[in-house]
């Protein structure tokens, strides 16, 4: 695929500069952006592809979307497609919100009777409704995109293509913004992704694809693609996303004594239930203080789950320990396994330390305390 | 909605087909690509409407005193106010200039989304003409409030040859817009010589001077310029002198000839387009 453009005196020049050379067109560099990629997504499948930047993911993307023609090769897709490689394409900033909508949607596909009929949602989602009548060239550039991002969304294709576009707005949004997708989803749809977020791709996709110079380098289950793709097993920044489904926690509770002091004797205890066997578990028992950070974190090596069935595990602290206030607790299962650390946080117990607040510290250990009288120093020697 | 069928196949061709039965089914985008040009415009600019009338007439009034009275060009056979003739030949060469200037730009003002959705891409050239008609409209009916102004009574042919005119204009803009279009895309300093062929063709187009002024022998020729047709059947027509149907025809014969040339090269680069904008 060649990708420049030039001048038409240059071709001229050139073509009277050497009118026989036939090596002129070879001349010009070949780039395969994009070589022998084979794969089959099954509907309602999600598909991730990741790669570092240039290794074709955009022009797979853009092939798929009809953009670009593939110099050899077929693309068969059954559905209604729509794909997403960036958001606000084709907003005008001298048309107002609501005008926006209609030509964006439009252009992605909605018919105008589509965008009537979900004008309402799409406002409501995008949180501009008191400036839907301003023009887009006013906005604030969070407002821009999460308009863009409510059109866009409001889409109901069979096959949608994301190009890295849940990476806009805030945190907040970016969260309503996945949600939203994954309810897409939910609803049937099949989609390919692309991101550079692995949380993302763990959190939504099955199976994957690398592609690496163009090739495909990887393919498979979406945890392999990811380690072949990073090198490391998933970071484990928000557990939640590889989630531990052998187990399910039915309550964690801590014994209600009359009063929890510095020094009372503390116990937590944990119910579950193993769908399947978990013979390497790894249990950790967090505390909280109020400023969100860690005052406690005990764990244990448990190896003998080895069957199915209801359990029950008891953490018992012969001195709490922790000054007065309130902490949140909560226990952390995690199990590893062949491609990353998988965990499971319970329900979170709130208890409250009472006592008058003395040290500066979240934790108040005993100590030992010595004093002795040392030697009188010497006195000066008298001039 | 917007796919052909169930089942969309995309494999590597040289060339794409004219697929009506697609621009149909994107016919509402057309409609918004349209609209979204005439918006931005009547937004952007303080006069709006009144931009499409004061050009012609303006212009109208300097050629008037510099052509009309100190070169003393005047409308030769149709004997009517110079300020009218002018005013009628500026309007359709106004609304012609300005389509292929539009038509031409029209893919690379819209590289952004060119390179991110997929649209039949003769939409954005196809819309650009709509501005033009737009103005065109506009400035039409000053030109015949002038007409009365001044009592003249239009000729029934002229006021029948009117709309067909502007759509002789604009076949042939659009044959000439199409090719510079696919043209500017691959080969950017082609831009900057559009607008001087355009003004060389004012002065070669009978547009403030009747087809009079060409020698006799040369005339025919003349009609091998679609413009040249438009503007002076319209003249003709409504200025009460017989209408060269010959000529007429001889342009709309190149205006579709221009056309499809227009049209062959633009589809036969039109796979390219995504990637080099």
């Amino acid at each position: 695929m060649k990708a420049s453009y030039g001048t038409l005196k240059d071709d001229i020049t050139n073509i009277l500069k050497k009118p026989f050379d036939r090596h002129r067109q070879e001349n010009h560099e070949t780039f395969w952006a994009l070589k022998d990629v084979t794969f089959d997504v099954n509907p309602g499948e999600i598909f991730g592809v990741v790669g570092k930047n240039g290794s074709g993911k955009s022009t797979l993307l853009k092939i798929l979307s009809r953009i670009v023609d593939p110099t050899a090769g077929t693309v068969k897709m059954n559905g209604r497609v729509a794909s997403l490689l960036e958001v606000g394409t084709g907003f005008h900033p001298e048309l107002t919100g609501r005008e926006n909508i209609f030509f964006n949607g439009s252009m992605i596909g909605m018919s105008r009777q589509e965008i009537r009929k979900r004008f309402k949602e799409i406002v409501e989602f995008s949180e501009v409704e008191k400036f839907l009548d301003t023009p887009v060239k006013f906005y604030s550039s969070g407002m821009y995109v999460r308009l863009a991002f409510s059109v866009a969304a409001h889409l109901e294709p069979e096959i949608l293509l994301l190009d890295e576009v849940l990476a806009v707005g805030d945190a907040a949004f970016q969260k309503k913004s996945l949600n939203k997708i994954v309810s897409t989803m939910e609803s049937g749809c099949t989609v390919l992704m692309v991101s550079h977020g692995a949380e993302n791709l763990l959190k939504l996709c099955k199976s994957g694809i690398l592609l690496s110079n163009g090739k495909v380098k990887s393919m498979g289950p979406i945890d392999k693609v990811l380690l072949d793709y990073t090198g490391m097993r998933p970071l484990q920044l928000d557990p939640h996303s590889t989630k531990l489904q052998e187990v399910e926690i039915h309550y964690s509770h801590v014994k209600k004594s009359d009063r929890l002091t510095t020094n009372s004797a503390f116990e937590a205890e944990v119910e579950f239930s193993l769908k399947e066997p978990l013979p390497n578990c790894l249990i950790n028992f967090f505390a909280e203080d109020s400023a969100g950070r860690f005052a406690l974190h005990n764990r244990q090596d448990f190896k003998q789950f080895g069957k199915k069935g209801r359990y029950k595990i008891v953490m018992k602290l012969p001195r709490l320990s922790l000054r007065p206030g309130g902490y949140s607790t909560w226990f952390r299962f995690v199990a590893k396994k062949k491609y990353g650390e998988y965990a499971l946080d319970s329900d979170r117990v709130v208890i409250q330390v009472d006592g008058k607040q003395e040290l500066q510290s979240i934790v108040d250990i005993p100590a030992e305390w010595h004093s002795e009288a040392l030697a009188k120093p010497e006195p000066h020697a008298k001039r | 909605m917007r796919s052909l069928s169930k089942e969309t196949i995309i494999t590597p061709s040289v060339q794409s087909k004219l697929n009506l039965r697609e621009l149909w089914l994107f016919r509402e985008l057309f409609y918004f690509f349209a609209w979204r040009d005439i918006k931005v415009r009547y937004k952007q600019t303080a006069l709006g409407a009144g931009w499409a009338i004061l050009q012609p007439l303006l212009a109208a009034i300097i050629f008037t005193v510099f052509f009309n009275r100190v070169a003393k060009i005047n409308s030769g056979a149709a004997n009517i106010p110079y300020p009218i003739f002018a005013y009628l030949g500026l309007m359709y060469w106004n609304a012609f200039s300005t389509a292929v200037n539009t038509i031409s730009n029209s893919l690379l003002s819209n590289s952004g989304v060119l390179t991110k959705i997929y649209f039949p891409r003769l939409i954005p050239p196809l819309a650009a003409t709509a501005l033009s008609v737009v103005d065109f409209f506009f400035a039409a009916i000053v030109f015949f409030v002038i007409m009365l102004g001044y009592r003249v009574i239009p000729g029934v042919e002229g006021l029948a040859l009117v709309i067909p005119s502007l759509l002789l204009l604009m076949v042939a803009a659009l044959g000439i817009g199409l090719f510079f279009a696919a043209l500017n895309v691959k080969y950017r300093d082609v831009r900057s010589a559009l607008p001087f062929i355009i003004q060389i063709g004012f002065f070669v187009t009978p547009v403030i001077y009747p087809i009079s002024y060409i020698p006799e022998r040369f005339q025919p020729y003349a009609y091998l310029n679609p413009a040249a047709g438009a503007i002076t059947s319209v003249k003709e027509g409504l200025f009460h002198q017989p209408v060269n149907w010959q000529g007429l025809l001889t342009s709309w014969i190149v205006a579709i000839f221009m056309l499809i040339v227009g049209l062959w090269y633009f589809k036969r680069t039109e796979k390219n387009f995504a990637d080099i904008i």
